[in-house]
């Protein structure tokens, strides 16, 4: 039958950032990293995404799953803590901004397929990471999710060192992008990189042919 | 045996009873062995672009009823706002209904505020509704606009996502449309510039997708202008018979003719006015 129905799969299918996403903490902040492919079935929708998204001044979270579910999450936990942070009259705590997004993962962990990765900094704590997979809650030096995590497992574990400077933690999220997005077919695009710390939150985008070269390049 | 039942608390969320009975009647029918009337979908070619002074819209208007077309000249670039429109693929009792419930809101909330609304706004509604619904109302847009803060040009997703780009094509001649738009865009094209490639898109999405087709509609939104241009092409006239295809009057030779009249008489005659004032 060379008349095929009306519409391809992927105009039905759900919107994934099939993703790769990173955050680190070191001392005195943290650096956070994501890839910006958006796709629905076989089709990149979004080739420019920006999966760091600013929960407030000094805390983002890097989305990945679900983008209608990631997005709504973000955007309900930015207005939350726009409220809690009016409400005691300062910056809130990263670890705040990781509940309430806990909260919302956890609560409709059923009906919902995102993960958000939550990082910042804060005067109490400095810089934290928290990841909120299913709905728990647990900081880490480090944190890696999306689809694109499975193939750079090994890589972060056998490359993160105790102490490592900013700068060379933004190294250590530029390789592990780029080797992720080498290997994964739904991680690519551009390389968006998120460095927070006591005095300023700088956002850079790394484009494709900037990105490091490896073996098999 | 009497079992002790809690009364369960009221839970919040969308209420899927309905969705629950549709699928009950439509295995009843099916075990009739009919169909139910398939949702008539506006199999699309719809993309937007940003360019040095607003947005263009373009649209191609073929609705199509499974595999028939239904409507050969639709309109797929919806009225949000006097500064807004949007264009819709997918269900298009859906994306007809949405746009014109967050078109109704966005003018009550312009009202309030006083002021123009702004495109963020629009979109804001569009995609909360979308979630709530969770991605049974089969509504894929393009929303495009000229506020306070400049042009502006999303794309949002039936479930609930939203992307906020310069160049956006959704439907399912997305891809032909997006093969244009990857080759020629630039940014702060001049307007004519923007209305040839916005045509061009959705020309090779009507041309190289069956489920678009017909004309190309376009919408430019300026500060302070909107040119409406329905159709802007006529890419696809129906054609001019060439020859007279009516037997002539005699080709069948008559062998015998009997004229029965018939007799009628009027019983009862009245009259109904309607109150037509």
């Amino acid at each position: 039958n060379m008349l095929e129905e009306s519409g391809p799969e992927w105009l039905s299918e759900e919107v994934k950032t099939g993703t790769t996403i990173i955050a680190i903490e070191y001392n005195g902040g943290v650096v956070l990293g994501s890839d910006s492919r958006v796709s629905a079935g076989a089709s990149v929708v979004n080739r420019v995404m920006n999966k760091l998204s600013p929960l407030h001044d000094k805390i983002y979270c890097a989305l990945s799953g679900s983008a209608a579910d990631a997005q709504t999450i973000a955007e309900i936990v930015n207005y939350q803590l726009d409220v809690h942070s009016a409400e005691i009259g300062e910056d809130p705590q990263v670890r705040s901004a990781a509940t309430l997004v806990k909260n919302i993962s956890y609560k409709y962990k059923e009906e919902l397929s995102a993960h958000l990765i939550v990082a910042g900094w804060d005067r109490r704590e400095g810089g934290q990471v928290f990841a909120t997979l299913n709905g728990l809650l647990t900081r880490q030096p480090f944190a890696v999710g999306g689809s694109g995590s499975s193939y750079v497992y090994g890589f972060v574990d056998a490359e993160y060192r105790k102490g490592m400077t900013k700068e060379e933690c933004q190294k250590f999220v530029v390789n592990t992008l780029t080797l992720a997005m080498s290997r994964d077919g739904s991680s690519g695009g551009v390389a968006y990189i998120v460095s927070i710390d006591e005095h300023s939150t700088e956002e850079k985008v790394i484009l494709g042919n900037k990105l490091p070269t490896f073996y098999d390049q | 045996m009497a079992t002790l039942s809690v009364c369960r608390p009221p839970v919040g969320g969308f209420s899927f009873e309905n969705c629950k009975r549709n699928a009950v009647l439509e295995n009843e029918v099916s075990k009739l062995g009919c169909n139910l009337p398939a949702a008539r979908k506006t199999g699309t070619t719809i993309c937007g672009v940003v360019f040095k002074d607003g947005i263009v819209l373009g649209a191609d208007t073929r609705a199509t009823e499974g595999m028939v077309v239904a409507d050969k000249n639709c309109s797929k670039i919806h009225y949000i706002s006097p500064n807004i429109y949007c264009c819709g693929a997918g269900t298009a009792a859906d994306t007809e209904m949405t746009t014109q419930i967050i078109s109704s809101n966005l003018e009550l909330h312009s009202l309030s505020t006083g002021r123009l609304p702004r495109v963020a706004t629009a979109n804001r509604m569009l995609k909360q509704m979308l979630f709530r619904y969770q991605g049974y109302i089969g509504a894929a847009l393009v929303l495009g606009g000229v506020d306070c803060m400049g042009p502006h040009l999303y794309s949002i997703y039936p479930h609930g996502s939203t992307d906020k780009l310069p160049y956006v094509t959704m439907g399912s001649g997305s891809l032909a449309a997006m093969a244009v738009f990857e080759d020629r865009y630039k940014p702060d094209m001049e307007e004519e510039e923007a209305k040839q490639l916005v045509r061009d898109a959705i020309a090779a999405g009507i041309f190289n997708d069956l489920g678009s087709g017909s004309n190309v509609d376009l919408c430019v939104i300026m500060k302070g202008k909107v040119d409406y241009l329905r159709p802007h092409d006529e890419a696809n006239k129906k054609g001019v018979r060439t020859g007279e295809y009516k037997y002539k009057r005699g080709t069948t030779g008559v062998l015998s003719k009997t004229v029965t009249p018939l007799d009628l008489d009027v019983v009862e005659e009245t009259v109904q006015t309607m109150d037509t004032s």
